[in-house]
């Protein structure tokens, strides 16, 4: 891990726009990995983001555009010393989070989907839902640095 | 024919199922995954199987599901599933999502085997 007098302090952008998963998802994961390294973001942080990432790209394809390749899933990201900021757009009619049931409910525990929201919500900072749903955006916030 | 994702190997009275991948995230390979071990215990009236997540550095929530589902059809055979050597990091996902209280989960591949019933 970089020292902190290492960490550079402007602002690292990291931007796609993409029709298909695989393997995009895979090189926007290798970027954005060097990238934390780079700032100074520890394991933990990178875990938490690598995860994030995944299950949003990922839901909007499957759930957002319905896996329809025509559309494109559109991932804009700005990484700095003390916070990352996540925004990942389809282009479906987006979704109203609230209606997904609550998987850690003891009826809901062997149902095998469902849990992506959930492990964004408990890895991030804050994450939101912008209208008509179909916009997620997440940060994390380096630990000690508000 | 797809390469293997999988080891798996016939140990004296339960399959034992290491992954190649360090990532356990990509549907299609999840899908694989799980075609792989219904294949691999497909002849067993009660199969036993021990999946060692050694080397496993990330998962998703997509893999927790195929977990679920192999679960649900091992145990409708009256098998059983132990889950072994899980990272810290992902076994938080599984207390995240409270199925920590659903799995099997041993710290090693020698308690988790021990934890089969005994016939």
């Amino acid at each position: 891990m970089n020292a902190p007098h290492e960490i550079p302090h402007e602002i690292a952008r990291i931007e796609r726009a993409f029709h298909c998963l695989r393997p995009g998802l895979e090189e926007l994961q290798d970027e954005f990995a060097s990238a934390l390294l780079r700032f100074g973001f520890d394991e933990a942080a990178t875990f938490a983001i690598r995860l994030a990432i995944e299950e949003a790209v990922v839901n909007a394809f499957r759930h957002g555009n319905k896996s329809d390749e025509t559309k494109r899933v559109h991932f804009r990201s700005c990484i700095s010393a003390d916070r990352i900021d996540i925004d990942v757009t389809d282009e479906g009619a987006g979704f109203n989070p609230n209606a997904v049931p609550d998987p850690t409910r003891e009826e809901n525990l062997e149902i095998p989907s469902g849990r992506g929201v959930m492990l964004m919500k408990a890895y991030m900072t804050e994450v939101e839902y912008l209208a008509p749903g179909n916009h997620l955006r997440m940060s994390y916030v380096r630990p000690n640095s508000h | 024919m797809p390469l293997s994702l999988l080891n798996i190997r016939r140990h004296d009275g339960y399959t034992r199922v290491e992954f190649v991948e360090k990532n356990i995230l990509d549907e299609g390979n999840l899908h694989q995954i799980e075609q792989e071990i219904r294949t691999a215990i497909e002849t067993e009236a009660s199969p036993r199987v021990l999946i060692c997540f050694k080397n496993v550095e990330h998962m998703s929530s997509a893999a927790l599901g195929t977990l679920l589902a192999l679960k649900d059809s091992i145990e409708k055979k009256s098998g059983e599933l132990r889950l072994s050597n899980i990272d810290r990091r992902i076994y938080e996902m599984f207390v995240i999502t409270k199925l920590n209280r659903l799995f099997s989960i041993h710290d090693s591949v020698e308690q988790a085997a021990s934890s089969f019933t005994k016939k």
